[in-house]
């Protein structure tokens, strides 16, 4: 099964390798791989079936608990199939829809590293490594989003969905160490038995409501559901893949997969239902009023993920079941209206439905599979959809009290998409052709036969449910309820109540489908209102975050370096003071101190001059070399207190710095005004005060007792361990030897920087 | 500064001064010094004389960019730690010759470790110093 992860990751690596020799032949080979996977997950099901998932697992960091462990159940099984399954078809698709684009080779790149990641997410069964995969499908989308990089849109729509995905990321960081911190195990299949000592303990709400964020923002519940719209300036292939069929699905596996361990729970339930039915009801009234096909999808596919949301919180067995069924349907019908949606633009060059019409006339086949898909869509029998639908109002109506209010809920998402399914697949196909679409022609095979693929399953699966039943949908219900199912699938369940909410759904669609002509002048007072959407709200708030961090740097970091001095020196005083004044009593112990000797005193009598001339000099020279004074009066006062080696180092520092001081000033103009007297005093103060508190400091650590420990510990070992009579020295190559390395390399990139900062300065200079 | 007196003495100093500096390397181990001392030592002789005959001659004896002996010299410190991970022991453990080599005395990982310090200071020093001399 690793193989079959990192498959694709290989694969991305090596594509734009071979594409690049390989320009002129037809890249339908491509397809292969995810074909490859798609055969190879087919294989497994007998396992499945029989009640065995497949578990491997390879150590990576054992130490930390991270390890490459797969895991193959019902559910997992689903998902891989639908993406190796919509995979093969979007590869295929692409060889044509993209056919003899420039960066070709890097987009098959992207899509497989997207489709290993995704494969890898689903099949995790450690905490860490679904982290891993969750935030690769963030960046291998992000590449994809953003696709065509020579368009602003496509940037900011990118850095949209990665900033709120990314955001999401961290939260199922911070949920999955809540769950290694509560169950002290990173596996989740090692989790569900511990599922009431979980929901008992205290972080319990923490780490649902981090996986909630988590779930939301990749499955785009609202309010973070805005990134998916604006995801759709993808090329279609990725809205396919990504946006409908497989990643916005992540979050709803995540939601799936953490069922039997977290779910069960009002918490749980509560949360799930009022953001799943509040997304569906939203999103679906939305996508009414949309004119841009893909602007349609965008939003009933929200609407779908909210669905999805919505049925996980019910949890019930019938619900559980539901989602399962409604993950497959939405992804067959969804997937062929996306990729219909391309070949529409692709032809004729428009996505706006109030333009488009009458495209029976010439591309028939992508005709069928739309009209398919809406009807799949639409749950009109003998569809898959219906099957779907009715699983879906067998759930609500299950709920007992609330159920009339939930199923309401259920009938009018499903109005509104049926009727914007119905825009999408069927509007643009019937009536009228417009003149200028008359020489539009039938694409390739490789277009036109995925989509007829899709919406052809979506109705197949419909007439014989029983096909899938077994092998796929058993083992992913008894994957999530942790029993083995009872239900048979079935397209008939003769004339009940269910039967007729599904009438009046499809009824009133139709009424409303034929009542409601979208236009560009409903769509603006539609959108009047994106201002009180929280898509406003939350680019208000990262515009006021970036304001907010203009200011705070445009105060602190204004580019004197007086100012930094007195907000470092300023902010150290007071911390000091603060210290100094509330929590020391202050004792100077005078017995410690040695007698002043004759050459202490002349030294420092030598240094008060000194530093009285440098700061009343009026000659920035003299300044810096009496500021050399004071260094090698401190050089004198170490050689007296016998330190010979801070005396050397001392010396050479001091020396090196002089000249650089010197080599800095000496081209500079004397010194030409004086700063003002007040600066003069503002400046001085500050110097005092910070003078003052270092020497109570000093002073405060000689009443210390100091543990002599350390000393002795180096004093007694440098020669034994470190084989060096120069304690000081062996500390540095030797004891503290990690360290030094640190600080050569500290000093090598602050020499880097000063080159870099001088050299370009002058290159820019130089070119004016 | 151009005076010929220091500008005499400056070709002289250098050779000497940097003798000094390898042997204040060398006895870093036992007595006062080490790589960093030494280092800086011999950055003050070349600007020392760079200060007599300009940057352009200093850099002309020389040859490459001083900034060439940070990665040389930071190579050659992590290469001296990491020696005794194949010998089996941790990171910077230091590794001693069984027999002393002439001159120099008992050799150790430590002394390359020193020395690779030591040519980290001149470079990283002579750099600041060089490109500052000639920016201005």
């Amino acid at each position: 099964m690793l193989t079959a992860v990192i498959s694709g990751f290989i694969f991305a690596l090596l594509i734009p390798i071979i594409l690049g020799r390989l320009k002129s032949i037809s890249t339908l080979w491509v397809a292969l791989l995810p074909l490859t996977l798609f055969i190879y997950f087919l294989s497994k099901i007998p396992e499945i079936l029989a009640g065995n998932p497949i578990k491997t697992s390879y150590q990576w960091v054992p130490s930390l608990g991270i390890n490459l462990d797969f895991y193959l159940d019902g559910l997992s099984l689903l998902f891989v199939l639908l993406i190796s399954g919509v995979g093969t078809l979007v590869f295929v698709y692409t060889s044509a829809y993209l056919k003899g684009h420039h960066y070709l080779d890097r987009f098959y790149a992207y899509l497989s590293l997207f489709m290993a990641s995704m494969l890898g997410l689903v099949l995790s069964d450690n905490i860490y490594t679904l982290f891993l995969f969750w935030e690769l499908t963030s960046i291998s989308s992000f590449f994809l989003i953003g696709f065509n990089n020579d368009k602003e849109d496509s940037r900011k729509s990118a850095l949209t969905a990665l900033a709120i995905t990314g955001f999401g990321g961290l939260f199922l960081l911070a949920a999955m160490v809540g769950l290694g911190q509560i169950t002290d195990a990173y596996q989740i299949s090692a989790m569900a038995p511990m599922a009431d000592a979980i929901k008992d303990h205290s972080l319990y709400g923490w780490v649902l409501f981090f996986l909630f964020i988590a779930a939301f923002t990749k499955s785009a519940q609202f309010p973070f559901h805005f990134w998916l719209p604006g995801a759709m300036k993808a090329p279609t292939p990725v809205s396919t893949y990504l946006h409908s069929a497989t990643m916005v699905k992540a979050g709803v596996y995540l939601l799936a997969r953490f069922t039997p361990v977290l779910g069960n729970h009002e918490w749980w339930n509560g949360t799930l239902i009022i953001v799943g039915a509040l997304t569906m009801v939203y999103a679906a009234i939305h996508a009414l009023f949309r004119i841009d096909l893909k602007g349609i999808l965008a939003y009933s596919t929200i609407s779908a993920l909210g669905i999805l949301v919505f049925l996980i919180g019910l949890g019930s067995p019938d619900a559980l079941l539901a989602a399962s069924v409604f993950i497959l349907v939405h992804a067959l019908y969804k997937a062929t209206l996306f990729l219909v949606t391309g070949i529409i633009d692709h032809e004729t060059g428009t996505r706006d439905v109030t333009q488009l019409g009458g495209l029976n006339k010439v591309m028939l086949p992508v005709g069928i599979a739309a009209m398919l898909a809406a009807i799949s869509n639409a749950g009109i029998p003998p569809s898959f959809g219906f099957v779907g639908k009715d699983l879906i109002y067998e759930a609500t109506l299950g709920m007992g009290d609330l159920a009339w209010l939930l199923t309401c809920l259920a009938i009018l998402t499903n109005v509104a998409l049926l009727v914007a399914g119905f825009v999408a697949g069927i509007k643009p196909f019937i009536g009228k052709l417009p003149e200028k679409f008359k020489n539009v022609h039938l694409p390739a095979p490789s277009m036109y036969v995925p989509p007829l693929i899709l919406a052809g399953l979506g109705i197949l699966f419909g007439l014989f449910p029983g096909v899938l039943e077994g092998g796929l949908i058993k083992p992913a219900v008894s994957s999530l309820t942790g029993a083995r199912p009872d239900f048979h699938l079935q397209l008939w369940h003769g004339f009940n109540l269910i039967f007729l909410l599904s009438l009046i759904t499809i009824g009133s669609g139709t009424v409303l489908y034929f009542l409601l002509k979208p236009s560009e002048s409903l769509l603006k007072k539609v959108t009047a209102f994106d201002r009180f959407s929280p898509q406003s709200l939350i680019m208000g708030i990262s515009r006021g975050f970036a304001l907010a961090g203009k200011g705070w740097t445009g105060f602190f970091q204004n580019g004197y370096l007086r100012y930094y001095l007195i907000t470092i020196l300023g902010f150290l005083s007071l911390l000091l003071a603060y210290r100094l004044f509330i929590g020391v009593e202050l004792l100077i112990n005078t017995d410690v101190m040695t007698e002043v000797t004759f050459y202490e005193a002349v030294v420092l009598l030598v240094m008060a001059v000194a530093i009285l001339f440098t700061v009343f000099s009026k000659s920035r020279l003299a300044a810096v070399a009496s500021l050399g004074v004071v260094g090698y009066s401190f050089c004198l006062i170490f050689l007296f207190y016998s330190a010979p080696d801070l005396a050397m180092t001392q010396f050479s520092i001091d020396t090196l710095t002089v000249i650089l001081f010197v080599l800095v000033l000496y081209n500079l103009p004397k010194y030409l005004k004086l700063s003002d007297t007040r600066v003069r005093i503002r400046d001085g103060l500050l110097s005092l005060i910070f003078g003052a508190l270092i020497s109570i400091l000093a002073l405060e650590v000689m009443s210390e007792s100091l543990s002599k420990k350390t000393t002795e510990y180096y004093a007694e070992n440098a020669y034994l361990l470190g084989k060096g009579k120069n304690v000081v020295n062996v500390i540095l190559v030797d004891f503290r030897g990690f360290d030094t390395i640190v600080e050569i390399t500290v000093l090598a990139i602050a020499a880097i920087g000063v080159f870099g900062l001088l050299k370009l300065h002058l290159r820019s200079t130089e070119k004016e | 500064m151009k005076t010929i007196i220091f500008k005499s003495a400056s070709v002289y100093l250098l050779p000497l001064l940097l003798l000094f500096s390898v042997f204040i390397l060398l006895r870093g181990h036992y007595l006062p010094g080490g790589g960093f001392v030494g280092g800086l030592m011999a950055s003050i002789a070349f600007v020392i004389h760079s200060f007599a005959n300009g940057v352009e001659n200093t850099k002309n004896i020389v040859k490459f960019h001083p900034g060439f002996l940070m990665p040389v010299g930071l190579a050659l410190a992590l290469l001296a730690g990491s020696l005794p991970l194949f010998t089996g022991e941790t990171f910077m453990t230091g590794l001693w010759m069984d027999q002393p080599v002439p001159v120099i005395g008992t050799v150790g990982t430590a002394l390359f470790f020193d020395t690779g310090v030591y040519l980290v200071v001149i470079g990283v020093t002579l750099t600041i110093i060089f490109t500052i001399s000639e920016g201005l």
